[in-house]
């Protein structure tokens, strides 16, 4: 297949184009920052902590904070800053996996879907509309909650809540896309449905997945601290976030700090991906690149 | 609007349907225990309750018996499934709908003065606390409310229903969060507004800045900040699911937590199309409303 401008040379102006805008928002580069230190922090995790995550010590239980022990003792002696940063771990997998599976199947789908039109095009959006009549929380609660309590099950419900999001977009774009010159172009030099869906139809779509996909990062690690909260995620003795946070609830009166630290690495984590995200969508937006030529 | 209903209907037949392990058995153990289990009691279950028959049969049954009203009987204690959501549906939407209240007080007017006040002070503080709420998981903020005036204030009760001091702390949990979405939502639909032409004229022609804001862009801005509330309804029925866990307040929420740490079946089952059903309402509701806010909609359809 003959190509009129190699592919690298166009894409690479385009990164540094994003990389350049995502410099001049600050709360992108914090989320920025934050998101990497975040991924050494669970690269890094054995080297790290201070303590066993797992291994319990009876007669530590509940213990304030302290210079050997930062964030404190839980209710059965574990030192919770070492599972906090375990738990980066977790969330991470988390989130990289049920982003990775919904926004890949989601994107193959809105593509299929609005590149071929007809019936397709029917089931797959008729199946989305289904899916999004649910909140999706409770969806991936009552999948989640009749698969049985696991990580693994969490992870699968929220992978079939998640995808309809990408669908519907990815749709969006390319059935915008199909009508632009260079698909007819593509077409009138005879190449192949197939190659016309992914070299050139693709990747109109690819700036909104990409920051549906950071957003979404955000939204699957609260979603499934939020179930493991509810008892339905991870399971002990794993550390996780949501799930030190609900063995916590018991100690409220007496060891406050079991609360404190577990909801405030959630909530860090959400906000640094939303900044990331947001930035992201600004760097992205092709409505802000125009303002900024005029 | 019908095919989603019955799409809703044949997902949530079919999650039931699918689940792992074989219904009749199951059945079997949550009334007989798992001591008395023997396989001539759960054939006969299997009889009793239809589920030798067809898929497509069992689920005609069972959306006849759903159209009807009946929605069963909860595998753990044999009661009507349907009086049971009855019973706790008031309580979740006294909280959802105070919740709702709490979260348009405050969204509303610290968006419009945001967008206002553009890039002042109270902009910037409004924006920094709707950025917090809008990351903070209300599981956690439910717990630090609970910590900070309960147990060290001692102002309101650590959980339960009751009066008015029992529904001052969920509403706050579950309020702010929206509030903090909905305040975002309104500040830029209110700046995007400010910067038409009409405003200009309506300044022009010295128009008090009360009038125009409170009268010619408030209306428009609003447009958006109603169709959110579509969206922010199924943030709150997620809500009142972690909130009434939190605090105990017996409404559908918790009774789904509950039947499903229990796999009591029926209720899940229930529990899920009565939320579903809620939520594809409320959308229609707001479908309405949006032609209502903005009549261009409705001439677009008379053309």
């Amino acid at each position: 297949m003959e190509r009129a401008i190699p592919a690298r040379e166009k894409v690479s102006p385009y990164i540094l184009e994003v990389v350049d805008g995502l410099k001049e928002n600050r709360l992108a580069v914090v989320g920025l920052a934050i998101v990497v230190s975040l991924v050494l922090m669970a690269i890094l995790a054995p080297f790290i902590v201070p303590h066993d995550p797992i291994e319990l010590h009876l007669d530590l239980r509940l213990l304030s904070p302290s210079w050997q022990y930062p964030l404190g003792t839980d209710d059965l002696g574990r030192c919770i800053l070492s599972r906090l940063i375990y738990g980066t771990r977790v969330s991470l997998q988390v989130g990289v996996m049920v982003v990775g599976i919904t926004a890949i199947s989601g994107s193959l789908l809105g593509l299929t879907a609005g590149y071929l039109g007809g019936i397709i095009d029917e089931i797959i959006m008729r199946i989305v509309d289904v899916l999004l009549a649910f909140p999706g929380l409770i969806l991936a609660l009552v999948i989640a909650g009749l698969l049985g309590p696991g990580l693994f099950n969490v992870m699968l419900a929220l992978s079939v809540v998640g995808w309809t999001r990408y669908a519907r977009v990815v749709r969006g774009c390319v059935l915008s896309a199909k009508e632009r010159g260079f698909v007819e172009a593509a077409r009138a030099i005879g190449s192949s449905n197939f190659y016309i869906m992914f070299r050139h139809v693709l990747p109109e779509a690819l700036s909104p997945v990409i920051v549906m996909s950071t957003l979404g990062m955000g939204w699957t690690i609260l979603s499934a601290a939020a179930l493991s909260f509810l008892g339905l995620g991870a399971q002990p003795p794993m550390p996780e976030w949501g799930s030190m946070l609900n063995s916590g609830r018991a100690f409220l009166r007496v060891a406050p700090h079991l609360i404190t630290f577990p909801g405030l690495a959630i909530m860090v984590t959400v906000l640094a991906f939303n900044f990331l995200g947001d930035g992201l969508r600004d760097a992205l937006d092709p409505r802000q690149k125009k303002r900024v030529e005029i | 609007m019908l095919a989603i209903v019955l799409g809703v209907t044949v997902l949530t037949f079919s999650l039931m349907h699918f689940t792992p392990g074989d219904p009749a058995e199951m059945i079997a153990i949550a009334r007989y225990g798992m001591e008395d289990l023997t396989q001539e009691g759960i054939e006969w279950i299997r009889i009793q309750e239809g589920l030798d028959a067809p898929v497509w049969v069992q689920y005609g049954r069972w959306l006849n018996h759903v159209i009807h009203g009946d929605l069963g009987r909860s595998l753990i204690d044999g009661g009507l499934v349907s009086k049971d959501i009855m019973y706790r549906f008031p309580a979740t939407l006294q909280l959802a709908l105070a919740s709702m209240i709490v979260s348009l007080v405050i969204a509303i007017p610290v968006g419009i003065l945001s967008a206002v006040k553009q890039n002042s002070a109270m902009d910037y503080l409004g924006m920094t606390g709707a950025l917090i709420g809008v990351s903070m998981p209300n599981f956690w903020l439910g717990l630090l409310l609970v910590l900070f005036f309960s147990v060290y204030l001692g102002w309101f009760p650590v959980c339960g229903k009751g009066g008015i001091e029992h529904l001052i702390l969920p509403v706050v949990t579950l309020g702010t969060g929206m509030a903090a979405i909905t305040t975002r939502l309104t500040r830029s639909s209110m700046l995007e507004v400010l910067r038409q032409n009409y405003i200009r004229t309506a300044r022009a022609k010295g128009l008090a800045e009360k009038l125009v804001i409170g009268k010619h862009a408030f209306k428009n801005a609003m447009i958006p900040v109603v169709t959110i509330i579509g969206l922010q309804f199924a943030f709150l029925l997620e809500g009142t699911v972690i909130v009434e866990t939190i605090f105990a307040w017996p409404g559908i929420g918790r009774l789904l937590v509950d039947s499903i740490f229990a796999r009591d079946f029926a209720v899940i089952q229930g529990c899920a199309l009565v939320i579903a059903t809620i939520f594809v309402l409320v959308n229609l509701a707001v479908d309405i409303s949006y032609a209502y806010l903005d009549p261009r909609i409705r001439y677009e359809r008379r053309a």
